[in-house]
C-alpha cells in the first residue's frame, strides 16, 4: 500500500483539538504521524497542502445512492464518487431503496457494489418496520448483524405510536439507535412549503411547525419510556431543537441533525415557484434557520448532513406540488458549512466538528478524526477557492440543486480513503 | 435557473403574461382598468367584433373544469378577432403519461401565441410561462390556491365602475379564504389600487396563516367584519369541506356566514354585494340578497369579458391598437 505525505498544510481535527500547521504521514492506510516524519518514512507520493486545511474526511449522515432501484436517478458508482469529490468518506444511506433496505441481502448487495465503486465508507440505516409499511418489525438483530448503523422508516412517519414504542422497545433491547424524520402525517396532510405568510401567499399547502414538534414530542416522551436511544433526523424548526435541548438536559441519549441548506435557504427563496427548492421538511422561517443555527452553536444538535437527494430531470420538471422533492446537496455540504463560519461565531475547527467525529458518533463509527493509527480518510480542501456549480463541475447524477450555476466557497483539492488517493481536483 | 425578476413584464415594462397581481404595480393595473372601459361598449355594438387580435391563435387550455371562465375568456378571444381552440385536459388523461411539458410542446407545434391556463396546482401558469417560447403569452385563469387575476381586475373594474375611486373604500371578502385563489388575487389588486381597508371574514379554519401580512383584517363575526364597508365579496363554499373538519355542516355555515339581508344592514346603505360565481343559494348567500339590487353578481360577468379583452390585447402587445379602436 501506497505512502503519501501531506505537506505545508494547515491539520484541523477538531475529535482531537488539533489545528496547526504540520505534515501529515500516511501508510498501510492509516495516519502514521502528524508533524515529524516516522523513522524510515519514504513518500510514493507527496500532496502540496500549502494555504490548504487538512481535515478527517467528512462523514455525511444522510446520501441517497437510489441504487437499489432508482438507477436512472443514480448509482452507487455515481454517487460515492461525487461523495468523495465533496471530501465525504463516510456516508449513511437511508433505507428507502427499492426494495427497502429491510433484509440482509439488500444491505449485503449495496456493500458488494460498494466494494466495488471503492470510493469511500458506505453504512446503512435498515428498515424499522418491513418495507416501511409501519405494521411488522423488520429483522433488526438480523441487519444489524450485517452492519446496519441503525434503523429508521425513513420519511414515512410511523402513525401508531404502539407500533412506535415496541420498535423502540425492540431496537433498543439490540442496541440500535432509531433514526427518526419527525413529521405528525396528518398535520402535514398534504402540504409540501412552510405554512405562513410566504405559502399563504403562493398558495401553497403548508407544512406547520407544529407538525415536527407534536413528532418529537411523542417520540421522545416514547424514548424516555423504552430507554431507546434515538436519532431525529433533518430538524427544521427552532422549536424543535428547543425541544431537543430540553430532553438532553434530561438526560436522555437523544441527538439530531440539520440538513446543509436549512441552515442558509428559507421559505422565502420558494417565491419564484423554482422546484429546486422543494425539499421536505420544507424551507421554514428565518427565525427556524437562526434558532437551527443556535442549536449547532450550542450543541444541541450533533450534525450537519447533505441529505443528499439526487433526482433525474423529470422529477423536478412540474408544478411545484407534482416535483419529487430533495436536493442533490453533496458538492455544497462543505461551501455551506464553511459559510456558517462567516456568519456565525462558529470556528472552523467546530463547524468542521458537524461533518466529521459528531454524526461519526451518531453512527457509532470510530472515524472522523486524524489521530495517529485512525484510517486515513482525509480531505484537502481550499476553504477560500470559488468555483462555479454546474454540469460540468456537480459529478453527482442529479443535478437538482438551488446552488446551480452559483459560486461556491470552498473547493476540495484531494481526497484519501483508506490512505488511497480517491479524488484529487 | 436565473429566472427573471418580474416573468410577467417585458424589459420596457409592457406586459407580457398575466400570472398574478402581486408583482405588478399599480399604473399596469390602472392601465389594464382603463383599456377595459374602452372595451366595454364592444358587446354592445351590433357587430360585436374588433379586429386587435384578427389571425392570432388563443389556446384555451384547461386542467381544471370550469364552463363559464372559459366560456367568457373564449368570448373575449372571438370579440378580439382571433381564433380559439379549448382543450380540456381532466386529470386523468394527463396521469396516462403525458406530463405538462409535452402537452404544451404539441400545443406550440401548432403554432398558439397564447395560453390561457387553468391547473389544479398553484405556480403551473409560472411553470408554464417559463417553458414557452418567447413568442407565447400565458394568461393565468386559475392556478391552485395561487391566483385567478383576471377574475380580481374584473372585480376592481366592477368596483371602479360604482364608486368611481378606491381611496375611501371599505371591502370585506367572506368565505373559504384558505383555498381561495380569488381572494388572493383580489386582495393584491386592492391593496395595489389602494383601498381604504380591506377585511377577509371567516371562522379561523378557513383563514390561512399570516394572511394578515397581506394587509388585511382578519374577522371571525361576520356582523362585526361588515359593520360600514362599501363593497361584499361573497366566496364560494365548496362541499368537500365539511369532510376535511373545516366546518360542520352547510346549515351551520349559513347560519353563521350566510349572507342574508339582515346582515348586509351592518354594511354601508349603498354597499354592493359581489360573487365570483357560481353561487351556493342557501349556504353562502341567500336568494334574495343574490338577486336583490345591490348585487352585481350578474354585472360582474359582463365586465368579464371586456376586462379579460384588455389583458389579452396588452399581452400580445397591442396595447396601442387597442387604444386607437377606441
Amino acid at each position: 500500500m501506497s505512502r503519501v505525505l501531506i505537506q505545508n498544510g494547515r491539520v484541523i481535527d477538531p475529535k482531537n483539538g488539533l489545528d496547526k500547521n504540520a505534515d501529515v504521514y500516511i501508510a498501510d492506510g492509516k495516519i502514521a504521524a502528524i508533524g515529524e516524519a516516522p523513522v524510515g518514512f519514504s513518500a510514493d507520493e507527496v500532496i502540496d497542502a500549502s494555504g490548504q486545511i487538512v481535515s478527517p474526511g467528512f462523514v455525511d449522515l444522510s446520501v441517497a445512492l437510489r441504487e437499489p432501484g432508482f438507477e436512472y436517478k443514480a448509482t452507487i458508482e455515481s454517487e460515492t464518487r461525487a461523495a468523495v469529490q465533496a471530501g465525504v468518506t463516510t456516508l449513511c444511506c437511508p433505507p428507502d431503496t427499492r426494495p427497502v433496505i429491510d433484509t440482509p441481502s439488500v444491505v449485503e448487495s449495496i456493500q458488494q457494489r460498494n466494494e466495488q465503486a471503492g470510493y469511500a465508507r458506505v453504512v446503512m440505516i435498515g428498515a424499522l418496520t418491513s418495507g416501511m409499511e409501519g405494521k411488522q418489525l423488520s429483522e433488526i438483530a438480523a441487519l444489524k448483524a450485517v452492519g446496519c448503523v441503525g434503523v429508521g422508516n425513513g420519511v414515512h412517519a410511523i402513525k401508531n405510536a404502539l407500533v412506535m414504542r415496541r420498535a423502540m422497545e425492540y431496537a433498543s433491547s439490540h442496541d440500535m439507535t432509531v433514526f427518526i424524520h419527525p413529521m405528525d402525517p396528518w398535520l402535514a396532510a398534504d402540504g409540501f412549503a412552510h405554512e405562513g405568510a410566504v405559502a399563504t401567499r403562493l398558495g401553497l399547502n403548508g407544512i406547520p411547525e407544529i407538525a415536527e414538534t407534536i413528532a418529537v414530542s411523542r417520540d421522545l416522551a416514547l424514548a424516555e419510556l423504552t430507554g431507546a436511544r434515538v436519532h431525529f433526523c433533518r430538524l427544521s424548526t427552532a422549536a424543535a431543537v428547543r425541544i431537543l435541548s430540553r430532553a438532553g438536559f434530561d438526560g436522555l441519549p437523544v441527538s439530531g441533525d440539520v440538513a446543509a441548506h436549512q441552515l442558509h435557504l428559507v421559505d422565502v427563496d420558494m417565491s419564484s415557484f423554482d422546484s429546486n427548492y422543494h425539499v421536505i421538511p420544507p424551507l421554514r422561517s428565518q427565525r427556524d434557520k437562526e434558532g437551527l443555527r443556535a442549536g449547532l452553536i450550542d450543541n444541541v444538535l450533533s450534525g450537519i448532513c447533505s441529505d443528499h437527494q439526487p433526482h433525474d430531470v423529470d422529477a423536478k420538471v412540474g408544478p411545484l406540488k407534482d416535483t419529487a422533492p430533495g436536493i442533490s446537496g453533496l458538492a455544497s455540504l462543505l461551501p455551506l458549512t464553511l459559510k456558517l463560519v462567516e456568519e456565525t461565531s462558529l470556528s472552523l475547527s467546530d463547524a468542521l466538528g458537524f461533518i466529521t467525529y459528531k454524526p461519526a458518533k451518531v453512527l457509532g463509527l470510530n472515524v472522523g478524526a486524524i489521530a495517529v493509527g485512525d484510517s486515513a480518510d482525509v480531505c484537502v480542501f481550499d476553504p477560500e477557492a470559488c468555483w462555479i456549480l454546474n454540469e460540468d463541475t456537480m459529478i453527482s447524477r442529479g443535478k437538482n440543486s438551488p446552488y446551480m450555476n452559483r459560486e461556491l466557497v470552498g473547493k476540495v483539492s484531494h481526497t484519501l480513503y483508506e490512505g488511497r488517493i480517491v479524488y484529487r481536483s | 435557473m436565473g429566472y427573471r425578476d418580474n416573468l410577467q413584464l417585458t424589459p420596457e415594462k409592457q406586459l407580457k403574461h398575466f400570472i398574478s397581481i402581486e408583482g405588478l404595480p399599480r399604473a399596469v393595473l390602472v392601465d389594464i382598468l382603463d383599456t377595459a372601459e374602452t372595451f366595454s361598449s364592444v358587446g354592445e355594438q351590433a357587430v360585436k367584433k374588433v379586429p386587435i387580435l384578427r389571425g392570432k391563435t388563443i389556446v384555451n387550455l384547461f386542467f381544471e373544469n370550469s364552463t363559464r371562465t372559459r366560456t367568457t375568456f373564449e368570448l373575449a378571444a372571438k370579440r378580439l378577432s382571433a381564433d380559439v381552440l379549448n382543450f380540456n385536459i381532466s386529470v386523468s388523461a394527463t396521469s396516462k403519461g403525458e406530463s405538462l411539458l409535452d402537452t404544451l410542446q404539441n400545443l406550440e407545434a401548432m403554432q398558439a401565441d397564447m395560453f390561457v391556463v387553468r391547473h389544479a396546482q398553484s405556480g403551473a401558469a409560472h411553470f408554464i410561462a417559463r417553458h414557452v417560447p418567447e413568442h407565447i403569452s400565458v394568461i393565468n385563469a386559475g392556478d391552485g390556491n395561487h391566483a385567478h387575476p383576471t377574475q380580481a381586475m374584473l372585480d376592481v373594474f366592477t368596483i371602479r365602475k360604482h364608486f368611481g375611486e378606491f381611496a375611501k373604500l371599505k371591502v370585506a371578502i367572506v368565505g373559504d379564504i384558505l383555498h381561495s385563489r380569488v381572494a388572493r388575487s383580489q386582495i393584491h389588486a386592492l391593496t395595489t389600487l389602494g383601498v381604504d381597508e380591506v377585511r377577509v371574514v371567516a371562522p379561523k379554519t378557513l383563514i390561512p396563516v399570516g394572511i394578515s401580512e397581506l394587509g388585511v383584517h382578519v374577522y371571525h363575526d361576520i356582523c362585526r367584519g361588515l359593520n360600514d364597508v362599501d363593497v361584499v365579496i361573497m366566496l364560494r363554499l365548496q362541499k368537500e369541506r365539511m369532510s376535511g373538519a373545516f366546518l360542520p355542516s352547510e346549515k351551520e355555515y349559513f347560519q353563521q356566514y350566510g349572507l342574508t339581508n339582515e346582515r348586509l344592514s351592518c354594511a354601508k346603505p349603498h354597499a354592493i354585494v359581489m360573487h365570483p360565481g357560481p353561487i351556493n343559494r342557501g349556504v353562502e348567500i341567500a336568494s334574495d340578497v343574490a338577486d336583490g339590487e345591490r348585487s352585481v353578481i350578474l354585472e360582474q360577468v359582463t365586465n368579464g369579458i371586456a376586462v379579460r379583452m384588455a389583458v389579452m390585447s396588452m399581452c400580445m402587445g397591442r396595447y396601442s391598437a387597442a387604444r386607437e379602436a377606441s
